[in-house]
């Protein structure tokens, strides 16, 4: 059940973050990026569903997708607390994509290997949708970063704010090393050489993080996911098994 | 945003076709520009290529000029190549 266990945390955080940056859709500062922000969305949900139907395959115990994403509670969620910070500002959620996307982008592409067809198969698609969301998130942090008084204070504000929770994406979830899944510590590396030249265009500073935020793994969350997930559980709850 | 500069976008739907243009749209420079026209006018599968312009680089015909500029060509119509025959082995023009 180990594999089972590492596929639905990494569903959770593509559904968690996806359903995050859903809620821009109509509230976007521009028309353009009312457009980009679901368009990233909805990558992570794509990727979100194949990883959520995989793993109820892998369980074996007649959930689906639905059950797994609509059905289970606040403390059952393993997503990365960095992946249900609430939106803030342009700036933090902006930031909070870059910080994501750069870590799963050498992730997926590592995962193109896997023994696991399935797991190959989303890293196929993945690799593509990230390099994307590291663009388009990267020069908003430039543009942002280095841009008016208040631009720059509101970036700088987010990197204090969400660097504390970039720790746990290094670590091995509760389920641990998964051979079908790449090693997350290896990560960091890149997810430093992508981060850096941005970094530098903006004009920001890599803060040191005395007390990372973990917790997301075994279930422990900040307040706002439970919030998250009424909202978007609430039509399935109300109409279990309902289709369009 | 009122100060965002506008750009006009075109789309290579294939290769061996020209762009076309497709739209307009809001964005600071001409990196944001091209991602944005990414966003709004490839999301399904319009495109291979993708230019944008600044529409302040366009110089547009004048209407009121219209009838001097396209009226006299109306009644020239040995220019149009319907008095020929295309062979089959020519293709698509």
């Amino acid at each position: 059940m180990a594999l089972f266990e590492a596929v639905l945390e990494l569903a959770d955080d593509h559904l968690v973050l996806g359903h995050r940056l859903s809620e821009w859709c109509g509230h976007a500062p521009m028309l353009e990026e009312d457009l980009a922000l679901p368009n990233m969305a909805l990558d992570l949900i794509g990727t979100a569903r194949t990883l959520y139907d995989h793993a109820a395959k892998l369980e074996g115990r007649g959930r689906d997708e639905d059950a797994l994403a609509y059905l289970r509670g606040e403390r059952e969620y393993r997503n990365l607390l960095l992946c249900e910070r609430p939106n803030g500002d342009f700036a933090h959620t902006m930031l909070r994509q870059l910080y994501f996307a750069a870590f799963m982008q050498p992730y997926w592409t590592a995962a193109l290997g896997s023994a696991d067809e399935t797991i190959a198969g989303v890293a196929g698609k993945a690799v593509k949708e990230m390099a994307y969301h590291i663009r388009h998130a990267g020069e908003w942090v430039i543009r942002l970063g280095d841009g008016t008084e208040e631009s720059a204070a509101r970036m700088q504000e987010a990197v204090v704010e969400l660097h504390p929770y970039t720790g746990e994406l290094f670590e091995e979830g509760a389920a641990g090393d998964v051979a079908e899944l790449p090693s997350r510590a290896v990560m960091r590396g890149a997810w430093t050489a992508t981060l850096q030249p941005i970094f530098a265009e903006a004009l920001l500073q890599m803060p040191e993080v005395p007390y990372p935020q973990t917790g997301g793994r075994s279930g422990l969350h900040g307040e706002g996911l439970g919030h998250l997930l009424a909202e978007m559980q609430s039509v399935y709850r109300a109409h279990p098994g309902a289709s369009w | 945003m009122t100060e965002t500069p506008l750009w006009e976008v075109f789309i290579r739907p294939r290769n061996g076709l020209a762009h076309k243009h497709v739209g307009s749209l809001h964005a600071a420079d001409e990196v944001l520009a091209l991602q944005a026209a990414r966003d709004v006018y490839t999301r399904r599968g319009e495109g291979v290529s993708i230019w944008v312009v600044p529409s302040v680089a366009i110089t547009a015909s004048d209407p009121d000029h219209a009838a001097e500029n396209f009226e006299p060509t109306a009644d020239k119509i040995y220019r149009h190549p319907t008095f020929y025959d295309i062979p089959d082995d020519v293709g698509h023009m």
